[in-house]
């Protein structure tokens, strides 16, 4: 049934050619339901991360407040730490996404070998950011300094979390394809976790960008927003 | 790839035998449910004890020594922080959603057990860190359930170390769990209904508990995000929400940060949880008033896109709360009319509800009871909001008892009312038993008249002036006598109030053992939850096979048909027709 007809039925006047259609449709299945779940958890994350935007470019037109990028002196006049954990990432997707492909195609022992570089990566991404954190406090921008650092470590910190939870279930995953465990089964696992990945890849350059832009682009950000 | 449909999901054959399986560790939504309840109701019952100190101070002043100032404070702030958070949206969502979604979709348990499990106990654990801030030194924050900043974190606040951390920390909990709910309430709904139930036949009640659950998901971010960046200012010296300032003569190391900020993130969440609070008491009472009315719901599609546009909408008037914050007028205007806005598909369920009793064939039992009591106090308090969703009727009457008296109407009285005829509406299916009747009416007159006598002189009260979160008037010279005689009668109205609640805990107890058998489905109600083979329901739910739908949840007193009400699971080949010539007959009488 088309969406539109959904809302529009008269529950009332079952007719019985309604009634019929609607005991073909039942329950929907576990993977269905899994599916669901993350749709909206990605939801919720998002709104977690676009208030978080929102205050910061609030806070970006407030006098006193000093962004990390566009002066050369300034820790991200110059990107290329930040590119390279990118780099981590993407890598990371992209593993995901052939693991993902090799299972479809029954090849397990490939699908695991790609699953273990795609959490290799991801951990190799965890640790490039922290890295990143003591360089930034090393030249002296510490999380309570400026409200920009403080979003600085706000924002990759509760990207990070959310990695790491996403790792967590990665390693759940390797661990029972290791020990053999139906690759139909683990099919749905890993087609949930890959979606994860690229989101969070996805968020992570949105974090960069925000992060990178200089005060003219935050004045016409928030412009463009109303909160300006 | 083979994908497993939720009927026949393979953990139903294990059932649990031990009891620490069957009622503690438990995954069975039912258990889970009951859980909830218990503890949310234990709460309630902290914040009430909490408020009758507030009353005794404000009714006789100088007369308790063990009320100061700091503790009036703190008492205020945990009484309405448990109310609107640990208890209602806890019982309504955790207990009545946990126990009704599954049995009403007609499926097993919830899609996720284990989550749900999950999701009670990190309830219980921020109940537990919540009440720990009674014993760490200084006592819980006093900073009022609104927490605003600075002051939330400046000395000079009771609980400025200790109980604020707890706080927060409790809410960051808390707010874990009901997401862990809040995902198994959706999907449920949304995957796991049985054949036969599409979105329109569902009772209103899983309407407005599906939109609570989706509008808790989106708003609760806003109060995590908003904790999380005040413990940082807190803990680590960041000032997202502390400005520069000078505190007890020294100037503190914050600077750049916006306390008005905090104030559009907490409302961002605060309004749209008024009706988190709200909508799952709407549907819960549409389908009380018209299983004791035995007459379908009056105008169900309008009501159902009423509870989905307030859902809507109630995201976008949170700043309605800020009018006196000194915002933009041009905003004060937006939010007012936004405001104005939501009143109409309210209205237009408060004539749905008048409508449904219109010629019904009433039974006043004390389910019906309370649910008429909703409607009179949330008409009361839905218009006292009127007033004050105008900025300029708002900005005298903003933090005086008017506010407290127009709050608690509209989603204190009004919501306990419709959780005290749901818990007496549902409570024979939970326990197999009956409650005691007449105890019941009683607990109904007194509360009922007893929360008016309340809350209704509150307005005057306001009228007058009369701060609220004040600790004493003194001598206040624009407050007559009369004043302090009205807040002394107040006082022993509530007290009145709260003792008679001793009638409800008597019966909810007494009829556990003593309470008639209810049988199956006592009221002749439509929806599935009472037509499971066993009461109350066992694990499973549905014995061998899941029930089918055939019919939405309103076929009450159906021209034509002999039986009074024809549960959803009933196909058209069971429903016996009356001979025709009496079939008109009956339609030209009604
Ligand atoms: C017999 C029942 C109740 C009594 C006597 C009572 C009494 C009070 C009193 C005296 C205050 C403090 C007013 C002030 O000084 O500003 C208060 C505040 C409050 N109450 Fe209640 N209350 C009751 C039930 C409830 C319920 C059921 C709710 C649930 C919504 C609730 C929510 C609140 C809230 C949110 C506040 C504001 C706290 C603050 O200003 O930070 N109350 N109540
Ligand atoms: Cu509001």
């Amino acid at each position: 049934m088309n969406p539109f007809r959904k809302i529009m039925e008269k529950p009332w006047d079952p007719s019985a050619e309604e009634s019929a259609m609607a005991l073909a449709i039942g329950p929907g299945t576990q993977y269905a339901g899994q599916r669901l779940m993350l749709h909206i958890f990605l939801v919720i994350v998002s709104v977690v991360f676009l208030l978080m935007f929102a205050t910061f470019i609030t806070h970006s037109q407030f006098p006193g407040f000093q962004p990390l990028a566009g002066e050369p002196w300034s820790p991200f006049a110059n990107t290329t730490a930040l590119w390279l954990n990118t780099l981590w990432l993407a890598l990371s997707s992209l593993a995901m996404h052939v693991a993902l492909i090799r299972l479809r195609h029954d090849a397990a022992t490939q699908a695991l070998w790609a699953m273990l570089l795609a959490a290799f990566l991801a951990a190799a991404f965890v640790l490039a950011q922290f890295s990143l954190w003591r360089t930034v406090s090393g030249m002296g921008y510490a999380l309570h300094g400026n409200p920009a650092n403080s979003y600085f470590y706000l924002l990759t910190a509760v990207h990070a979390l959310h990695l790491l939870g996403g790792l967590f279930v990665l390693v759940r995953a390797i661990w029972l394809l290791w020990r053999g465990a139906e690759t139909a089964r683990m099919q749905t696992s890993l087609s949930l976790s890959t979606t994860y990945w690229h989101y969070l890849l996805v968020l992570w350059a949105l974090v960069f960008f925000l992060l990178t832009r200089s005060p003219e682009t935050y004045r016409a950000i928030a412009v463009f927003c109303g909160l300006g | 790839m083979t994908h497993i449909p939720f009927a026949d999901q393979p953990h139903e054959d294990h059932h649990p035998t031990s009891f620490v399986a069957k009622y503690v560790w438990s995954q069975d939504h039912k258990v889970i449910a009951v859980q909830y309840s218990i503890i949310a109701i234990f709460v309630g019952v902290v914040a009430l004890v909490l408020s009758a100190f507030m009353r005794l101070q404000l009714g006789f002043p100088d007369t308790f020594s063990f009320i100061n100032p700091n503790s009036y404070l703190q008492f205020m702030t945990l009484h309405g922080m448990i109310m609107v958070v640990y208890l209602l949206t806890a019982l309504l969502l955790g207990g009545f959603g946990n126990y009704l979604i599954p049995l009403m979709v007609g499926t097993r348990d919830m899609v996720f057990p284990y989550l749900n499990m999950l999701s009670v106990w990190f309830y219980f654990v921020s109940v537990l860190v919540l009440l720990a801030s009674f014993f760490v030194p200084g006592g819980p924050t006093g900073a009022g359930w609104t927490l605003y900043p600075p002051q939330t974190i400046l000395p000079g606040t009771p609980g400025h170390e200790w109980g604020i951390i707890l706080m927060l920390a409790s809410l960051a909990i808390f707010i874990v769990a009901f997401t862990m709910g809040g995902l198994n309430y959706v999907t449920t709904i949304l995957q796991a209904r049985t054949h036969g139930m599409t979105l329109m036949r569902m009772p209103l009640t899983l309407w407005g508990i599906f939109t609570a659950s989706m509008m808790g998901l989106l708003a609760f971010p806003a109060l995590l995000v908003s904790a999380v960046m005040m413990a940082l200012d807190l803990l680590a010296g960041t000032s997202f929400f502390m400005p520069k300032l000078v505190s007890l003569g020294d100037s503190l190391d914050y600077s750049g940060g916006s306390p008005l900020l905090f104030q559009h993130l907490f409302w961002f969440f605060g309004h749209p949880e008024v009706y988190i609070v709200a909508l799952p008491a709407f549907g819960m009472v549409s389908d009380v008033l018209a299983t004791h009315a035995r007459k379908n719901i009056f105008g169900y599609r309008m009501m159902v896109w009423a509870i989905v546009i307030i859902g809507g909408l109630s995201f976008l008037v949170w700043a309605h709360h800020m009018y006196v914050s000194g915002m933009n007028l041009a905003f004060g205007f937006f939010f007012a009319t936004t405001t104005l806005i939501i009143a109409v598909p309210t209205a237009l369920k408060v004539y749905n509800w008048t409508l449904t009793l219109w010629q019904g064939n009433i039974r006043l039992n004390s389910p019906m009871l309370f649910a008429i009591g909703f409607v009179f106090t949330f008409i009361h308090g839905g218009l006292s909001g009127l007033f004050l969703g105008n900025v300029i009727v708002d900005v005298p009457l903003a933090d005086t008892f008017f506010v407290v008296a127009h709050f608690h109407m509209v989603m204190g009285v009004s919501t306990v009312m419709v959780l005290f005829a749901a818990i007496y509406h549902w409570y024979p299916l939970v326990t197999g038993r009956l409650l005691h009747e007449g105890m019941a009416k009683l607990h109904f007159w007194l509360t009922f008249l007893g929360a008016y006598a309340v809350f209704l002189p509150m307005h005057y009260l306001g009228f007058l002036g009369v701060p609220r979160r004040y600790f004493a008037m003194g001598d206040t010279l624009f407050l007559p006598q009369s004043a302090h005689t009205l807040n002394a009668a107040i006082t022993v109205f509530a007290l009145v109030l709260m003792v008679v609640q001793v009638v409800f805990i008597v019966n909810l107890i007494w009829s556990l053992r003593h309470g008639p058998k209810a049988g199956h489905n006592p009221w002749g109600a439509t929806s599935l939850e009472w037509q499971t083979p066993d009461v109350p329901p066992a694990h499973g739910n549905w014995g061998a096979r899941l029930p089918v739908v055939h019919r939405w949840a309103y076929d009450y007193s159906v021209p034509g048909a002999v039986q009074d009400f024809l549960p959803q699971n009933m196909p058209d080949e069971e429903v016996e027709r009356l001979a025709p010539d009496t079939d008109s007959a009956v339609e030209s009488k009604s």
